[in-house]
């Protein structure tokens, strides 16, 4: 039942629309003028498109709420997991991953996307690293964390597998690693 | 029929070169190039370049159909609109050459007939529709060497559907 309550959500949910391909090359770019700028050491540049995709989630949470009228909270991570997947993606990049592969403690789902507007077009450099280490849509990673982290999760984001290096399907791994308290602010003494 | 394909840049630089045979009229897909004119195919469509520069303002369409003929290689060409040349040299095997003429206006034997022209057509349409995706790519560069091997099957995929 919420599960169909997400996906409706999302349906409504109206954005404005931007043209693919300027999504496409705008982050294509990114992400080789990363590639360029730090000499092809594509761990560096997976931590960088992370830290940006941070710095987007921060902010994007509060534009997410304020659009999607969810006024509710998560009752646990699963629902949690249903929202990511059929409001934020369906919102931000249309697209409506699938979530899969719990384990049994409810604390690690994943996602898999069938389609990826970043990817169009796109084909790794051929240097015998990059299918390797780079993992091209990273900064999506960046984006569930930082989000996330502002209302109350830590969580751990990483892709496992990519169609852009020759796996079968795109798959992002989320793990929940804590409930984040409200703290109190340090005391002056 | 054996076809020699070539993508020439804005610098008169080569691209992307694949040869291949026809696989129309039970054609295995095989060049019947010999070894030395794989050599001069090179230069034979390098050479056209120049006739290139001076029909492509002529008809302003893309496709500039067979634009030079050497001895029994023909050169069609078809012109991006970055300035991007397209070249495709076909050479009619002997032996067809001289066959019945039944089939003469058939793809793989007749170099200039309608059909064969519109054949031609149809597989730089489909190059070009794959080149523009190929180029698309953020980790492409302008009058880069194009390595993509998907780009190079799709190539191979065109010429066995249209030649």
């Amino acid at each position: 039942m919420a599960s169909s309550k997400a996906s409706r959500l999302g349906e409504e949910t109206r954005m404005d629309k931007v043209n693919a391909e300027l999504v496409v090359l705008t982050y294509g770019t990114i992400v080789a003028q990363l590639c360029k700028d730090f000499d092809s050491d594509y761990v560096e540049v997976n931590k960088q498109l992370d830290k940006m995709g941070y710095n987007i989630g921060l902010r994007l949470i509060e534009d997410y709420l304020a659009k999607s009228n969810t006024v509710r909270r998560c009752a646990n991570f699963r629902e949690t997991a249903e929202m990511i997947a059929k409001v934020g993606f369906k919102i931000f990049l249309n697209i409506t991953p699938t979530i899969t592969n719990w384990t049994s403690d409810g604390k690690q789902f994943s996602l898999v996307f069938d389609e990826n507007p970043f990817a169009d077009f796109v084909e790794l450099p051929d240097d015998g690293r990059a299918q390797d280490e780079l993992w091209y849509s990273n900064i999506l990673c960046g984006v569930l964390r930082g989000a996330l982290e502002m209302v109350q999760m830590q969580v751990e984001a990483h892709f496992i597998s990519d169609v852009l290096r020759g796996n079968d399907t795109t798959e992002m791994r989320i793990s929940l690693i804590r409930y984040i308290d409200d703290e109190l602010p340090p005391e002056d003494d | 029929m054996s076809y020699y394909f070539a993508i020439v840049g804005t610098q008169d630089n080569p691209l992307f070169e694949y040869e291949f045979g026809t696989s129309k009229q039970g054609g295995d897909g095989q060049s019947r190039f010999t070894e030395q004119a794989r050599h001069l195919n090179q230069f034979v469509l390098h050479s056209s370049l120049d006739i290139v520069e001076e029909v492509q303002w002529t008809s302003g369409q893309l496709y500039l159909k067979v634009i030079d003929k050497f001895f029994n290689n023909y050169i069609s060409c078809f012109m991006t609109a970055g300035n991007v040349k397209l070249m495709l040299l076909h050479q009619p095997t002997a032996v067809a050459a001289g066959a019945s003429t039944r089939n003469s206006t058939s793809v793989g034997v007749n170099p200039t007939s309608p059909q064969t022209e519109e054949a031609i057509k149809n597989f730089f349409t489909e190059v070009y529709e794959n080149y523009v995706k190929a180029i698309m790519s953020p980790f492409y560069k302008v009058n880069m060497e194009i390595q993509s091997p998907v780009f190079r099957q799709r190539v191979a995929a065109a010429g066995r559907k249209y030649l």
